[in-house]
């Protein structure tokens, strides 16, 4: 049994909300270049142009990417031997609530979503558990802003619409969503489970590195059927035309019942933050 | 094209969907729950904290400054939110506002009928946005936090007419 202090995961926590909203990972950025190679439109070219410059005045002078800098959701994987000496739920939002203060980055939870009230500190945050063999803490922490994250839906599909349904789902969610979730995109797609676990699912599928393939073939034929026909329409950087709607699409899936095909599309901007480190 | 606030009705009238624009000089911040308080006051006829003849409105929540700083980063919101509200604003003189995304048809056709118009600023861009902005200050509801109004004095603001007065709308362009 390996112990881990509370205040450790704090103290990691504090430094990665920094981290993910001052710094762009690097293949973000290489996608904005491939990116800015395919384009033919001018004004598209200089979106991508302008998000790189972006990326790294953020960098350089250890500001927020973009000035909403999220909702802090955490997926934590314990491993079975692990103790962790205090609360972990609690040690998570002082992570947060010292991060978002010292790093100056905004503050954008309400307390109640009905009366809307500033909770001031960007408290509380999303926190997914998992337990893992081994003795190791991973922590991914990926703020999410809320211009993506309101163009996100979810449906419950008959077993008939299959994989066509399902495409044509997650075209029409990228379609409506047009210009309003930051373009280009990165697409997270839950398939299966049950209401609730697809949702999650789509928002896990976001974390994954944005080069990799589904592990299982017809999964990655699928994402990548779904990034052509995503790019073929036409939207582009920011909305303005082009050729980039989409960078990635990532699809996560899970068995559901004899009577369901549970999908969710869960939207991600360019920033597409996130980091990750292991205890 | 270089553009300087208070903006004119030459100014509006020579700009069309797709055009570059540099924006310089005095503009006002409001989101979600600072259009609610000023739609607010115009329903019971009070006074605005800010004027709106020939202004402009900018959808931003800044993120903090830090010391030394103006502002934080400083990027647009998504605009159809305040969709509910912009029309009685551009009845009352407000010539454009600066966000990203569409626009309901209801604010298109008003900026039709009260000449004004629609910005679009780099969605995601908030830390080279916020290099364009050389003042701000607080002029209403402080305790809204990010939400609070705030004037901004900004030099040479990258933007792209989305929609202009004649009915053409960029996002609608193939």
């Amino acid at each position: 049994m390996r112990t881990i202090e509370a205040k450790t995961i704090s103290e990691k926590i504090c430094e990665m909300a920094k981290d993910a909203n001052y710094n762009l990972n690097s293949e973000m950025i290489n996608s904005f270049k491939i990116a800015r190679e395919k384009e033919d439109s001018d004004l598209a070219k200089e979106i991508l142009s302008q998000l790189i410059e972006n990326a790294e005045i953020a960098s350089d002078d250890q500001i927020p990417i973009c000035q909403d800098t999220g909702f802090g959701v955490v997926f934590l994987e314990i491993g079975n031997d692990v103790h962790i000496k205090g609360d972990i739920y609690k040690a998570v939002n002082e992570g947060i609530r010292r991060g978002y203060k010292e790093g100056y980055l905004r503050k954008s939870i309400v307390e109640d979503p009905i009366k809307r009230i500033n909770t001031n500190d960007n408290t509380p945050a999303v926190i997914h558990t998992k337990f893992v063999s081994g003795d190791k803490l991973k922590i991914t922490f990926a703020p999410k802003g809320g211009g993506s994250e309101n163009m996100s839906k979810i449906k419950m599909l008959k077993p008939a619409d299959g994989v066509e349904g399902i495409k044509k789902f997650v075209i029409k969610t990228i379609k409506e969503a047009g210009a309003n979730p930051c373009p280009p995109i990165i697409v997270g797609v839950g398939i299966g489970g049950t209401f609730e676990k697809v949702a999650y699912l789509a928002k896990k599928a976001l974390i994954r590195d944005i080069n990799d393939s589904h592990p299982d073939k017809h999964i990655a034929n699928l994402e990548k059927e779904l990034l052509t026909e995503i790019n073929e329409l036409g939207i582009g950087p920011q909305g303005f035309g082009g050729k980039t709607t989409a960078l990635a699409v990532k699809i996560e899936k899970f068995p559901c019942h004899i009577a369901s095909l549970p999908v969710a599309v869960n939207i991600n901007c360019h920033a597409n933050r996130h980091k990750e480190i292991i205890i | 094209m270089k553009l300087k606030t208070p903006l004119t009705q030459k100014d509006i009238e020579s700009l069309k969907s797709g055009d570059k624009v540099k924006l310089s000089g005095i503009i006002y911040t409001a989101r979600d729950a600072a259009h609610a308080k000023l739609i607010e006051l115009i329903n019971q006829k009070k006074e605005l904290p800010i004027p709106l003849e020939g202004q402009v409105i900018y959808y931003v929540g800044p993120a903090p400054a830090k010391p030394g700083e103006v502002i934080g980063a400083a990027g647009p919101t998504t605009s159809y939110r305040m969709d509910p509200y912009t029309p009685q604003l551009f009845k009352k003189g407000l010539k454009a506002v600066i966000g990203k995304g569409q626009r309901s048809k209801k604010v298109k056709k008003s900026m039709i009928k009260n000449k004004s118009i629609y910005l679009g600023a780099v969605g995601g861009a908030g830390a080279l946005l916020a290099k364009c902005i050389k003042s701000s200050e607080i002029v209403a509801y402080p305790e809204l936090g990010a939400e609070a109004i705030r004037k901004l004095e900004v030099v040479d603001m990258p933007l792209i007419v989305i929609n202009d007065i004649y009915g053409n709308d960029i996002y609608e362009q193939e």
